[in-house]
C-alpha cells in the first residue's frame, strides 16, 4: 500500500495524495481550506480494506499527516513565522525535495547499519567497562600559606544571625470577626466589606476576610464584587435570596 | 635437545607477540597500536610485526579466538565456528532489540556527528528523545559537546562499541552516503511529474 497514491475525494481536493502535497508546498492549494480529518478517514478506510496491517505505510502516513497539519497550524497563524514560510514556493519545494533526500540516505544508511548487524550476528566478543588506568597526578600551583590562612579566615566567620522578627506574627482570631459580622448584620441587612476594615492593619484584614469566606461556607451571607478591586458588598443570605426571587419574578 | 629452545627464547618477537596476546586478553576494549606500544615499552614496528604473528596464530579455522583489528584497535573475538554455543551462552544486549527508529538515529549520528537532537529530529521528522535515550544506555552513541551558542543543545557521536558491535575499523569504513543512492533529483522529478500529469 503506497500513502502517496491514496485517491482522495475531499471538497477542496480530488486526487491522490501525492497530487496534494505537491499543490500545497507549490501554494497552488491553500492548506486551510484542506479537511486533514477526510484524509485521515481516507486512509483509515484504505486500511480497513485490507487483512494485514501495513505498518511501514501507516509510519509513513503519520509522518506525512503530522507534516501537512504543522503546515495547516503554521499557516492559520500566519505570525508564527515559518521557517518554510520565508521561502518561495519553489525553494519551499526544494527545501523539502532536499530534506526528503536527506532522510531517505539515513533511512538507506540505516537499512545498511541493519543489513550489517545480521552480518555480524557470529561475531561475539568480551565487553566491559574501560579498565582502571592511572589517573595522572593533578598538580595544584605554588600557593602562598598566608594567602591561604586568610582566606580559610574568611569563610571560618559565623554568618550573620537571621532575625527571626517575621515570625511573631500575632493573628486576631477568625471567630472575633464571625461574631462581628453576624452582629452587624442582625442589624443591617447589607453592608460593604471595605467600610469595615478601614484603618485594620493587613494581617487584620486578611483574617476579616478569611471571617467573610467562613460565613459565606456557612451560607449565613451572600457575597458580591461588581469587578476585582470593586467594592466588596455582603449581604444576609435571606435578604439575597428574596431579592434575587423578585428579580427573576419581575 | 637445547636447539628448539634455545630457538624460541631467542626469538624476541615471539616473546612480545605473547605479551601482546595477554595484554589483549585482559582488555575489555580494543587496544590501539600505541597503547599496545606503551604497555609493552616497545616500537611500533615490533609491535606490528609481532600483532602480524599473532594474526596468524588466533585466525579462523586455527583458532577459537580470532585476532581482529576493529574500532581503531586491537581486540579479540570468538571465532564463528564458535558462535552457536556462544549465543547459547551468552545475551547480547547492545546488539539484541535494535529498533527502526533506532536505527535510522543511529545512522544519523554516525554520519552525521556530532549532531544534536533537534537535528536529529528534523532529519526524521519527529521527535528523537526516546531513541537517542536508548542508543545512549547501549552506549552506542556517547555525548560530545554542546552546539554553539548559549544554551546550545548538546551534540552526540557514536563511540568505539558501535564500531565494535559493527565490526567496523573506523567510521570510514561507513559505507558513502552516495553510493546508498536516493537523492533530491529522483524525489523532486516524482513530485512534478504526478503534477504535471494531473494538470496536463
Amino acid at each position: 500500500m503506497v500513502v502517496r497514491e491514496l485517491e482522495l475525494d475531499l471538497d477542496a481536493f480530488e486526487g491522490p495524495f501525492d497530487l496534494l502535497l505537491t499543490l500545497v508546498l507549490r501554494e497552488e492549494l491553500d492548506l486551510a481550506e484542506i479537511d486533514v480529518a477526510g484524509i485521515v478517514v481516507a486512509f483509515v478506510e484504505r486500511l480497513a480494506e485490507r487483512e494485514t496491517l501495513d505498518l511501514e505505510a501507516c509510519g509513513e502516513f503519520l509522518v506525512l499527516v503530522a507534516a501537512l497539519l504543522e503546515l495547516k497550524a503554521r499557516s492559520l497563524f500566519p505570525e508564527e513565522e515559518a521557517e518554510l514560510a520565508d521561502l518561495g514556493p519553489d525553494e519551499a519545494a526544494e527545501e523539502l525535495a532536499r530534506r526528503l533526500a536527506e532522510y531517505r540516505r539515513m533511512k538507506e544508511a540505516a537499512a545498511w547499519l541493519s543489513m550489517r548487524l545480521g552480518e555480524t550476528r557470529d561475531r561475539f566478543f568480551r565487553l566491559g567497562p574501560a579498565p582502571l588506568a592511572p589517573r595522572p597526578e593533578r598538580k595544584l600551583a605554588p600557593q602562598e600559606a598566608a594567602l591561604l590562612a586568610e582566606a580559610l579566615r574568611a569563610l571560618a566567620v559565623e554568618p550573620p544571625q537571621v532575625s527571626l522578627a517575621h515570625m511573631a506574627l500575632r493573628f486576631p482570631p477568625v471567630a472575633l470577626f464571625v461574631e462581628r459580622f453576624r452582629s452587624l448584620l442582625s442589624r443591617r441587612r447589607v453592608f460593604d466589606f471595605d467600610s469595615e476594615i478601614d484603618g485594620m492593619s493587613r494581617v487584620e484584614i486578611a483574617v476579616a476576610f478569611l471571617a467573610l469566606l467562613e460565613l459565606r461556607k456557612q451560607g449565613e451571607i451572600a457575597i458580591r464584587q461588581a469587578e476585582p478591586f470593586a467594592p466588596i458588598r455582603i449581604a444576609r443570605a435571606d435578604v439575597e435570596r428574596s431579592l434575587s426571587w423578585n428579580v427573576r419574578s419581575a | 635437545m637445547e636447539r628448539p629452545l634455545r630457538l624460541i627464547a631467542a626469538n624476541p618477537l615471539d616473546s612480545l607477540a605473547r605479551v601482546i596476546e595477554a595484554l589483549l586478553v585482559v582488555a575489555t576494549a580494543p587496544l590501539t597500536t600505541e597503547e599496545l606500544c606503551e604497555a609493552a615499552d616497545e616500537s611500533p614496528e615490533r609491535v606490528e610485526t609481532a600483532l602480524g604473528l599473532l594474526g596468524e596464530r588466533h585466525r579462523e579455522g586455527r583458532s577459537g579466538i580470532v585476532l581482529e583489528k576493529v574500532a581503531g584497535g586491537w581486540a579479540f573475538r570468538a571465532s564463528q565456528e564458535a558462535a552457536a554455543a556462544c549465543a547459547r551462552m551468552f545475551e547480547r544486549p547492545v546488539q539484541r532489540g535494535l529498533s527502526q527508529a533506532a536505527l535510522e538515529t543511529l545512522a544519523i549520528v554516525a554520519y552525521l556527528g556530532p549532531v544534536s537532537r533537534p537535528e536529529i529530529a528534523r532529519i526524521r521528522g519527529v521527535a528523537a528523545d526516546s531513541a537517542v535515550a536508548g542508543l545512549l544506555e547501549r552506549g552506542l552513541i556517547a555525548e560530545a559537546g554542546r552546539a554553539d551558542g548559549v544554551g546550545g543543545a548538546v551534540r552526540y557521536r557514536t563511540t568505539p562499541l558501535f564500531e565494535r558491535v559493527f565490526g567496523l575499523e573506523s567510521l570510514s569504513q561507513l559505507p558513502r552516503l552516495d553510493d546508498l543512492g536516493g537523492d533530491a533529483e529522483h524525489i523532486r522529478g516524482r513530485l512534478t511529474a504526478v503534477a504535471e500529469k494531473r494538470t496536463a
